[in-house]
């Protein structure tokens, strides 16, 4: 088990430093080869030469490629301090980089933004569970009943309605129309009520959703496993069906839903743009609309950067809880 | 234990009709269908049988002929665990031990599952659960049916283990599934159903996914454990040669029906019924000199949705013209004694099958 | 490995003529030769993917098929046998060796080069479910072949296929069908259709059965009988059931762990196994006759599993299980070869003839616990037999005494242990068809009247006239104990510088004798006991 955790602890160390360079790679030299100036697009339009090729020295775009490459690497532990035509610039220690349109460091921005995504992705995710699996399981052991039907014709709503969409009755009915609670978030530290107040209905948005695909998965999955020999063995033990369930059918069917709560729960750290903007929340998924909105590089690349490392911690987690699930994986 | 039968006798007695029997499982008129989309499937339609304990029947069949569908009706185990709304239906009577079990409470039943009658699968390996190690799963069976602590239950797995012989059992009680071979698996999963004592052990294929070595190792390990224990055992095989190892008796099905039924030796010697004809005639044998050619029998196993009127054999019976009136096609034949303890269901005369077996198809064996 | 094997190759008779290059092989020449043939799977693990070992999924065969035969290929899970189907057929590429098909080296041909090759060998596959394309119907399953090909048959593609689908018993009407519309019987006649489509020479039907019913079984078994025999085909059919293996071919490869370790024609293979695990196979194999119910003694248990082949045991891979395995058997691997004409093992302690390494003689602690799974009576039935070979060369080898001292130990223990006196008709069939006359005829006094062997025994050594007049005086029924003095004979016979040998073997008999319960027997065998004796006092 120890040593099933370090490899999979190393594996991932190494999969955050290809991310790191293939990231970087996209976003610094590609534009350079389809002849697009970054420097001057930092600076702004109409710029003076002498200021774009001071940006340019500032942020190093002259050197070559693997110098780039590892100054950024390098910022990231040790901080990095821009300076070129005589203006410096410092950036401490985590530094992911520099946004020369807001004048600000990333990581500060990140940091700020982090929690409020976190707070949605998790909370959500909590509720999908609870209810995406209840939802399935129930239906699949009443296979045709009316309950069965309506829940996957609730489902399939579920899936196919957009987010923006859910969002926005969820805003007019309950926020706007019945006035129950406040669309404004508040941080956690002012108010838990207002924070959570705050949250509930982007949490019940997208946990509609994800409960949605999450019941049909479960449905299907333990149908299937509720088909297996080992069930069988068990009833013929003279084990009750309720122990059945929870103890045999249960366990089986987690494992490929722990698979896809990894990618989803990585995936929405990284921002949630839609519900974040529909619900104007503060986090991530804002932070990289607008930054793409007004191309600030270094931010795009920060937040690219942090889902990649989140997607990694959620498939490393997952894949942790999968070997303690299933004893195959431990030797494999 | 003696708690456990008394308050069967009270359940099960008073709701059945007909007296209980003598024998220790007797089945009467089992008929067990699964609605579909395309009709009723009769996989078993009106089997009946007796099994005396310390005895062992050999149920024999091809692929639909009803043999497993049998054992998990038995068991109870077409009930328990039916979700929705397509259930099977059955009907008859399974009488064990005086107790109806058709007709008993199903947590009556649930109680005598793996206590009182116990099972052993066709594939050991997805018939063990992966995700819990073979210790964990004896001693839940163990403890189902009996008021232990775990250790005192994992006590009695590795007891159980080493009586099955696999080597190191308080090392390999840790073990999970994939860590044991085939044949270490189904002994696993032999002790797994011996671990209560069951006076009634079905096993369905017990050796089908095994090795020929290591099928001889198994079943020379049930016949063991069954003189040891005393019990009642039926296994489920379409392999003839296994059950001459193991059964008394033999009961051939077909098309969800009993067609021929009686002591091992009797119906192996003198069998009486065209397909037990067929199925005697398909099979190459080491024991014998080469035979030149094999004797098929023609066509496929029928459907059990459209089982052919009359006798459900007739499409692939040779001799399905012998009788007079066309009568194969139209009359379903039942059960008749043709000998002591010896019953077939055919059409043509007693002496019309022993002309036929003594002189066409036995010196071709 | 290679070197030998080529070596034993040159070996072996029929084998000379594999070298001709003929377009169209007649009957009995060598169609496909397999040389050294080698397949490892690497096993590779963590980031980097290194090899860190390798299943040797087949480890250095050698055979040949020849023209219009069958060759039959036994063994359990795990033997290799299916990747040996899938090497000679070369959908997979051997690590090693050597395959010739029809005197041209195709071993490490590329896709290209096999295409032309792809009409001349075809396989059918074990599950006619997977192995059919649900999208398809079965004309155009079947007419595919022509398709790869470039072949435009006479009358056209439509007309060729309805034709092959009345060769293998299908309703050519049936042309425009999906596969799920066929059962399971039907659907493996499909695949053979499609396999003869182009009119192959060699056919590789792997397990080509073993997923159909009984009755249905036999109607393919058949359908591979006829059509070898209208077509002239040659098979190689791999197949784990004995009994199916022994029914539908000429010779017969038993494989254990990636190797060969008895190739023999049928009767011999089924008469007289040589290899102990060809033995024990067929021993386990379940006889449909209830009279033999309480014969179980005969089959022979094998302790424990298969050894894994990522790392297979040394010397003799069956050496961990069997129950005669010596340290020799543990050190050398036994090289494969034609001990009798027509049958080549692999064995330092074959059954059915000589030791092949007499001087060893010690068990080794596993054999002994393997030994004891197996069945008195087939113990001894073993010793009696190989006795009455070394007996055979005994005599005929002009005083071989080291094969007569190594039979002795075996037969001298054995025989002790054999109390029971229940009689084994397995051992007649077994012995009956031992190679010599006066072996067959002191068996066959064996087999007939199942009495006093040792006179039997002592007497066919001094002459065979001998052997045959104890059938008359044969009386009663007695344990097969008698065979050890028949390994005392040789000794006697000839100069005695190992009356040990005979007095041990006497022993033996005295024990017999002591736990038969028969008067009659008693008095038998101590007259065997007072034959044997005085070999030893001679000394």
């Amino acid at each position: 088990m120890l040593a099933y955790l370090i490899r999979r602890l190393f594996a991932a160390a190494v999969m955050l430093v290809v991310i790191i360079m293939v990231v970087f790679g996209i976003f610094f030299l590609v534009p350079k080869w389809a002849g697009v100036d970054i420097a001057s697009s930092f600076v702004g339009k109409q710029a003076d030469p002498a200021a774009v090729e001071a940006v340019r020295q500032k942020l190093g775009l002259s050197d070559p490629i693997y110098s780039q490459v590892w100054e950024f690497f390098k910022g990231i532990f040790t901080g990095r301090t821009y300076s070129g035509g005589g203006d410096v610039t410092h950036c401490s220690a985590p530094c992911f980089g520099y946004s020369f349109r807001s004048e600000q460091a990333i990581w500060p921005v990140l940091t700020d933004r982090f929690p409020v995504t976190l707070a949605l992705a998790l909370g959500a995710a909590l509720l999908w569970l609870l209810f995406g699996l209840a939802a399935g399981v129930l239906s699949a052991l009443k296979r045709g009943s009316l309950w069965d039907r309506g829940a996957m014709v609730v489902a399939l709503a579920g899936v196919s309605l957009p987010v923006y969409f859910t969002g926005m009755i969820a805003l007019a009915v309950f926020a706007f129309g019945l006035d129950w609670l406040d669309a404004q978030y508040v941080p956690l530290a002012d108010s838990f009520t207002g924070w959570f107040g705050g949250l509930i209905l982007p949490w019940i948005t997208l946990a509609f959703l994800y409960a949605a695909m999450y019941a049909r998965i479960t449905r299907a999955t333990m149908l299937e496993i509720l088909g297996e020999d080992y069930i069988r063995t068990a009833r013929a033990k003279g084990l009750r069906e309720p122990v059945v369930i929870r103890k045999h059918a249960m366990r089986s069917t987690l494992t490929p839903i722990l698979t896809m709560l990894g990618m989803d729960l990585g995936a929405l750290i990284g921002g949630a743009i839609l519900t974040e903007s529909t619900f104007n929340l503060p986090g991530l998924g804002q932070a990289v609309l607008n930054a793409i909105k007004t191309q600030d590089l270094p931010v795009i690349l920060g937040v690219t950067l942090i889902t990649s490392l989140a997607v990694l911690i959620a498939n490393l987690v997952v894949d942790v809880l999968y070997a303690v699930i299933d004893p195959r994986v431990r030797l494999a | 234990m003696t708690e456990l039968s008394k308050s069967g006798a009270a359940v099960g007695e008073p709701t059945a009709a007909s007296p209980a029997p003598s024998a220790f499982l007797e089945v009467r008129d089992l008929k067990v269908h699964f609605p579909t989309d395309d009709g009723l499937v009769k996989s078993v339609d009106g089997l009946t049988f007796q099994l005396e304990k310390g005895k062992t029947l050999g149920i024999v069949g091809e692929s639909g002929s009803g043999k497993s569908v049998t054992s998990l009706g038995i068991m109870g185990l077409h009930t328990a665990g039916q979700y929705g709304k397509r259930k099977a239906q059955i009907s008859g009577e399974i009488w064990l031990d005086g107790t109806e079990l058709l007709s008993a409470d199903p947590d009556h039943v649930r109680k005598l599952r793996g206590r009182q009658m116990a099972m052993i699968f066709q594939d050991p390996l997805s018939a063990l659960h992966p995700y819990y190690t073979i210790g964990q799963q004896i001693v839940e069976a163990y403890r189902i049916h009996h008021d232990v602590d775990k250790k005192t239950a994992k006590r009695r797995a590795v007891e159980m283990l080493d009586r099955v012989g696999i080597p190191q059992p308080d090392k390999r009680v840790d073990n999970y599934p994939h860590e044991f071979s085939g044949g270490m698996r189904q002994r696993a999963m032999i002790a797994m159903s011996l671990v209560n004592n069951p006076e009634l052990l079905i096993a369905d294929e017990p050796t089908t996914a095994l090795d020929v070595t290591v099928q001889a190792q198994i079943l020379d390990l049930i016949r063991d454990l069954q003189k040891e224990f005393g019990s009642a055992v039926i296994i489920i095989t379409h392999d003839l040669g296994v059950v001459a190892e193991l059964a008394d008796d033999l009961l051939v099905m077909y098309g969800g029906r009993c067609v021929e039924r009686g002591p091992a030796e009797k119906v192996f010697y003198e069998p009486r019924h065209p397909y037990t004809w067929g199925l005697l005639g398909s099979m190459p044998r080491l024991d014998r000199d080469q035979q030149e050619r094999l004797i098929p029998v023609k066509g496929s196993p029928p459907s059990l949705i459209n089982v052919p009127s009359g006798c459900a054999f007739n499409p692939r019976c040779p001799y399905a013209d012998v009788p007079k009136d066309n009568v194969t096609r139209t009359v379903r034949p039942e059960l008749a004694e043709v000998g002591s303890k010896h019953w077939a269901a055919c059409h043509m005369s007693q002496e019309q099958r022993e002309r036929i077996w003594t002189e066409e198809i036995a010196p071709k064996l | 490995m290679s070197d030998k094997a080529k070596d034993e190759a040159v070996a072996i008779p029929a084998q000379s003529d594999g070298t001709t290059l003929t377009k169209d092989p007649a009957p009995g020449e060598v169609l496909l030769k397999v040389t050294g043939l080698q397949k490892h799977f690497p096993i590779k693990k963590g980031l980097l993917q290194r090899q860190v070992g390798a299943v040797h999924a087949v480890d250095g065969l050698d055979f040949e098929v020849r023209a219009g035969e069958t060759l039959g290929v036994v063994g359990e899970s795990g033997c290799g046998k299916s990747t040996m189907g899938r090497l000679i057929t070369r959908l997979l590429e051997p690590t090693g060796g050597k395959v010739e098909f029809e005197g041209k080296d195709i071993t490490h041909l590329g896709v290209g080069g096999m295409r032309p090759l792809r009409r001349d060998v075809q396989m059918i596959f074990q599950d006619p479910y997977s192995s059919l394309n649900p999208r398809h119907t079965i004309g155009t399953i079947i007419g595919a072949p022509f398709k790869l090909q470039g072949v435009e048959p006479e009358g056209g593609i439509k007309k060729e296929v309805q034709r092959l689908l009345s060769v293998v018993g299908l309703n050519p009407e049936h042309y425009n069908r999906y596969p799920h519309e066929f059962s399971g019987g039907q659907r493996q006649r499909i695949g053979i259709a499609r396999a003869l489509a182009l009119n192959p020479k060699l056919v590789v039907a792997d397990e080509p059965v073993s997923a159909l019913d009984v009755s249905i079984q036999a109607q393919v078994v058949n359908l591979l009988d006829d059509l070898q025999q209208e077509l002239g085909l040659t098979y190689v059919i791999i197949a784990h059931d004995l009994s199916v293996v022994r029914h539908v071919s000429d010779r017969i490869a038993v494989m254990y762990l990636g190797k060969i370790v008895e190739l023999a024609d049928r009767d011999l293979l089924y008469k007289t196994p040589m290899h102990p695990y060809t033995k024990a196979l067929m021993s386990a194999v379940p006889i449909p006759d209830p009279a033999r119910k309480s014969a179980k003694s005969e089959r022979i248990l094998l302790k424990g599993d298969v050894p894994s082949p990522i790392s297979p045991p040394s010397g003799c891979r069956f050496h961990t299980r069997c129950w005669k395995a010596t340290e020799i058997c543990k050190t050398t691997e036994p090289p494969l070869l034609e001990l009798r004409p027509g049958q080549q093992v692999a064995c330092h302690h074959p059954e059915n003839f000589e030791d092949q390494a007499p001087q060893d003689t010690v068990l080794l602690s596993d054999a002994k616990e393997a030994a004891e799974l197996v069945s008195d009576e087939a113990l001894a039935e073993s010793a009696a037999t190989s006795a009455a070979v070394a007996a055979e060369m005994g005599v005929s080898g002009a005083g071989d005494t080291e094969t007569a001292e190594s039979a002795e130990p075996e037969t001298a223990t054995e025989p002790a242990e054999s109390e029971t006196a229940s009689e084994s008709t397995k051992a007649d069939a077994g012995s009956e068809s031992a190679e010599s006359e006066t072996a067959s005829e002191s068996t066959k006094a064996e087999a007939g009247s199942e009495s006093a062997e040792a006179e039997a025994g002592s007497e066919s050594a001094e002459s065979e006239t001998a052997s045959e007049s104890t059938k008359a005086e044969a009386g009663s029924e007695s344990a097969e104990a008698e065979a050890g003095s028949e390994s005392a004979e040789p000794e006697t016979a000839s100069e005695s510088t190992k009356a040990e040998a005979a007095s041990e073997s006497a022993e033996a008999d005295a024990a017999s004798e002591s736990t038969e319960p028969e008067a009659a027997e008693a008095e038998s065998t101590e007259a065997e006991a007072a034959e044997s004796e005085p070999p030893a006092k001679e000394k």
